[in-house]
């Protein structure tokens, strides 16, 4: 099944939302608006003729000074099928903040591939529970991956105090993080 | 009476726990033996891999790749080197596309080897370890003897390989496949018919197919849950469609049906090893002849000018790869590995990103583990044979 007629039987299962194909070398690439991805991915995932029903990655790829700047890729899987489709979605660099839902209600899995884009990229995935650093320490500043952010820089080697809680709030802090996670 | 006090405890297992495979951080929530919740934490082992190789020319990223799954370098590589050469639309020759499927099985057996002693030992059978290791050092000899490097050989290049098959390499590959599946065997009586692994591992830690590839656990664990997915053979690569093996599979999906699966993919591996080293000629093709990516050879390089430019042009500037991006995926050790990359035109990627089956198995080891026993986890996490190098890059 080639592009065009993945994007035929998505046109007809998601009414108002225009999809185009992506040039490829190896597989059927396919752009979708961000406002219906979720959409287009429960179809993706469940439409018989379909059945993309493995999610193998989620990426992003920085194309400054191009614009829109990113692109989120998504890399599905039908095992029924024997298929491959990568789903592409274009971020502007003045619409970073929480544009592309999380598809984590179709795919459980994307939750940490989506934290790890937010954690290199800086984009932000809308409904998603729990995006914190995944990769770099928690108290990081910047999105290493971004190709504006230099290659090797050196920061001021840092100090910590011994961390004093007491076990209230030590109870508080495990009770809050629980409420957080997502599963 | 007055009532009982009760609260659930948290213990952090990690980073520095020896049964974790490297540096993978779990906060469990107890309560008694049980466990509530598990959050993972990782990152330790985050070294920018994938943004190093970005200022890399195309060639250089091999042995950078490489170092991400150190227990199966080459698959990595491997990966990596087939989506430049898809982007490329290079063809090989069969002998070096028989080669790449012999180096890719001898590596998945290596680190198969290593998995199997390190879950051994860390549910009780300690010597396991030791069997284990001196197999792998005779892969690693045969790593050594190829490239002259024991764990990272980068020897799978862009457009071939780095150099022909060394003398004496037929004979050490034959040798080990040879002594190899009497290893499995007193491997198996080690450990398949041993009570106590038995009952550390039967109905552990089960996960259910559909659960296991909405984690996105393609690869050994839904193999053992019963997926028959196999990157081999559903989107066959350097060939492997001619060669003739199973996919062993097994439908409990417990910790002791990826035990079996494993024991079962390392048979496999010798046999479709034994059909490639029968194929692949003592001498002949070793890269393909584009002289855009292979250099030409040294006798051309010092009588002919042009040659000698192309030499040059090849190690001083590299090649260019066409725009556009390329997944490659092929089956790791760990599963489904794959590589995404995106050219701009120039000689250097704009971007490098591995698809790591070890971030996955980690995310959904809560799913895995929760509501089970504290000692179970030590056996979980050892069946999903996770790397933390894989994992976090």
């Amino acid at each position: 099944m080639d592009a065009s007629s993945i994007i035929d039987t998505l046109t007809a299962a998601v009414p108002g939302a225009s999809f185009e194909a992506g040039a490829s070398v190896d597989f059927a690439t396919i752009y979708v608006p961000a406002r219906q991805l979720v959409e287009t991915c429960r179809t993706l995932a469940d439409h018989p003729s379909l059945r993309f029903n493995v999610l193998i990655e989620v990426t992003a790829a920085d194309y400054l000074p191009r614009e829109p700047r990113f692109e989120v890729v998504y890399h599905l899987l039908s095992i029924p099928n024997r298929q491959r489709l990568r789903v592409k979605v274009r971020v502007a660099s003045n619409e970073i903040d929480g544009v592309v839902p999380t598809v984590q209600s179709v795919w459980p899995g994307a939750g940490w591939p989506e934290r790890e884009v937010w954690d290199m990229f800086g984009i932000v995935f809308a409904g998603h529970g729990d995006l914190r650093r995944l990769l770099m320490p928690e108290d990081w500043d910047g999105h290493p991956a971004r190709k504006d952010y230099p290659v090797q820089i050196r920061k001021p080697a840092q100090t910590y105090q011994p961390l004093e809680v007491s076990e209230d709030e030590f109870k508080a802090n495990i009770e809050r993080d629980r409420q957080k996670r997502a599963h | 009476m007055a009532e009982l006090r009760t609260e659930t405890m948290t213990v952090n297992m990690g980073p520095q726990h020896p049964s974790t495979h490297g540096v993978l951080r779990l906060v469990l929530e107890l309560d008694g033996e049980t466990i509530k919740s598990c959050m993972p934490t990782i990152g330790y082992l985050h070294t920018g891999i994938e943004k190093t190789a970005e200022q890399k020319k195309w060639q250089q990223v091999v042995p950078l790749v490489e170092r991400m799954d150190y227990l199966a370098a080459q698959s990595n590589s491997l990966a990596y080197v087939l989506a430049v050469e898809k982007l490329l639309g290079l063809e090989m020759p069969q002998r070096v596309k028989d080669i790449r499927v012999l180096i890719a099985e001898l590596q998945r057996m290596a680190s198969h080897l290593v998995w199997i002693g390190t879950h051994a030992m860390e549910i009780g059978a300690v010597s396991m370890l030791f069997y284990a290791i001196r197999e792998r050092e005779l892969l690693l000899n045969i790593n050594e003897l190829v490239a002259g490097f024991r764990f990272f050989p980068s020897y799978i290049r862009v457009g071939g390989l780095r150099e022909d098959l060394p003398r004496g390499f037929h004979e050490a590959v034959n040798a080990f496949l040879d002594r190899f599946p009497g290893k499995i065997d007193e491997f198996e009586a080690l450990l398949t018919k041993n009570d106590m692994f038995n009952r550390r591992t039967q109905g552990v830690g089960v996960i259910a197919q559909e659960e296991a590839l909405a984690w996105g656990l393609v690869g050994p664990i839904a193999r053992g849950s019963g997926s028959d997915y196999d990157v081999r053979k559903y989107f066959p690569y350097c060939g492997y469609e001619t060669y003739d093996f199973k996919v062993p599979t097994a439908t409990e999906g417990d910790v002791f049906a990826r035990y079996r699966v494993r024991v079962e993919e390392m048979r496999q591996s010798v046999k479709i090893s034994r059909q490639a080293i029968t194929r692949i000629p003592p001498s002949g093709a070793w890269a393909c002849d584009d002289p855009r990516v292979v250099p030409p050879p040294k006798d051309k390089v010092y009588t002919e000018m042009e040659a000698l430019i192309q030499h040059f042009l090849i190690y001083s500037q590299g090649f260019t790869v066409p725009a556009g991006d390329a997944y490659v995926p092929i089956e790791g050790p760990r599963g489904e590995h794959g590589c995404y990359i995106v050219s701009d035109g120039t000689n250097r990627p704009w971007r490098v990103k591995m698809r790591p089956p070890s971030f996955m198995a980690i995310q959904a080891l809560p799913k895995i583990i929760e509501n089970g026993m504290i000692a179970d986890v030590i056996a979980v996490i050892g069946s999903t044979d996770v790397v933390m190098g894989d994992c976090d890059r």
